[in-house]
């Protein structure tokens, strides 16, 4: 049991000036710490492999999902595939879904999805990598079902009235995947170009892509 | 949670898209894929998912068979949240297991 009131009795504090480290290790997180220690004491693996997982898991990022969204932009035949069965359209493309059930929504016009997941964190971590903190707080999760459109609003998008919103609550075995719409004045560019538009927040659908002419192309028009 | 008295075909596929359906009320002790919010409220079958073992087995290291359908279920958010203050067609989509649901309005 850590106390962060024994035997630092050598600094002087408010009671009321929070203290930087939490009281103590929550259940799971001193059973993370318990098991990862014997494993590593009892030869199962080495802190390098644990270290290594961590390091692959950090490095995937939402790219294979933005690939998907702008191949599906510039690819109506794929686009109806992807929304069909996203598992296979993420395999046509050669990214790596692993076992994954995956359902890609579309925005469009008059719908808007957005994805939570209630009960925990689903996510599709092979398309989009870690999932934001914010998507794995207790009040993202809760208010997203209950009202969605002051959640949207704070994230800075703001569904017409008229627009239906989905919410998708992620409970079983499914993991989902906006399709957010194409933004517009985009018809020049190739897909590469479109994926780099597509962000993370644009595919869980708490914002839309957006696409900010650079400067160059401000000066040629 | 095991309910005995359709095990036998617990398996089959009950429903089919635009169904409509209940989600049963019940509190069991344990590991549960169905929120609460939810729970009595009336949707309509959007897809079927496909069969996966259950959860409610799977969380306790049983095999979780036989693997019983699991259904997106479409909600209207007027019938989950009285107060709710969106437009009367959002709509929220989960995904609850076949026995979970039960039957609503045949004849619509």
């Amino acid at each position: 049991m850590i106390s962060n009131h024994g035997d630092d009795a050598g600094h002087t504090h408010s009671d009321d000036v929070p203290a930087d480290q939490p009281d103590s290790l929550t259940y799971y997180q001193a059973m993370e710490t318990a098991v990862r220690e014997l494993l590593i004491e009892k030869g199962v693996l080495s802190a390098d492999d644990v270290r290594r997982q961590v390091e692959a898991m950090d490095a995937r990022g939402p790219r294979g999902g933005a690939i998907m969204v702008a191949r599906a932009w510039t690819d109506p035949a794929f686009k109806r595939r992807m929304l069909e069965d996203g598992s296979a359209a993420a395999r046509e493309l050669g990214l790596d879904i692993g076992p994954v059930k995956l359902i890609v929504v579309e925005n469009t016009h008059d719908v808007h999805n957005v994805i939570v997941c209630t009960l925990c964190s689903c996510y599709p971590r092979n398309l989009l990598g870690l999932p934001p903190d914010w998507y794995k707080s207790r009040s993202y999760r809760s208010r997203t079902v209950r009202e969605p459109r002051a959640v949207l609003a704070e994230f800075g998008t703001v569904i017409a009235p008229d627009t239906q919103v989905r919410v998708h609550d992620s409970t079983a075995d499914m993991r989902y995947l906006v399709l957010p719409r194409r933004p517009g004045h985009t018809e020049h560019l190739g897909e590469a170009e479109l994926a780099t538009l597509v962000t993370r927040d644009s595919m869980i659908g708490v914002s839309v892509a957006v696409f900010m002419p650079s400067a160059d192309a401000t000066v040629r028009t | 949670m095991t309910d005995s008295r359709c095990m036998s075909d617990a398996g089959a596929v009950r429903f089919r898209p635009g169904d409509r359906v209940r989600v049963r009320v019940a509190y069991p002790i344990g590991h549960v894929r169905t929120p609460l919010y939810v729970r009595g409220k009336p949707g309509i079958i959007e897809r079927i998912c496909g069969t996966f073992p259950n959860p409610e087995e799977l969380a306790y290291a049983r095999a979780g068979l036989p693997a019983l359908p699991l259904y997106r279920v479409r909600f209207l958010q007027r019938d989950l949240w009285p107060d709710y203050a969106g437009h009367p067609a959002d709509v929220l989509e989960a995904e609850i297991y076949q026995h979970w649901l039960q039957a609503e309005d045949i004849s619509r």
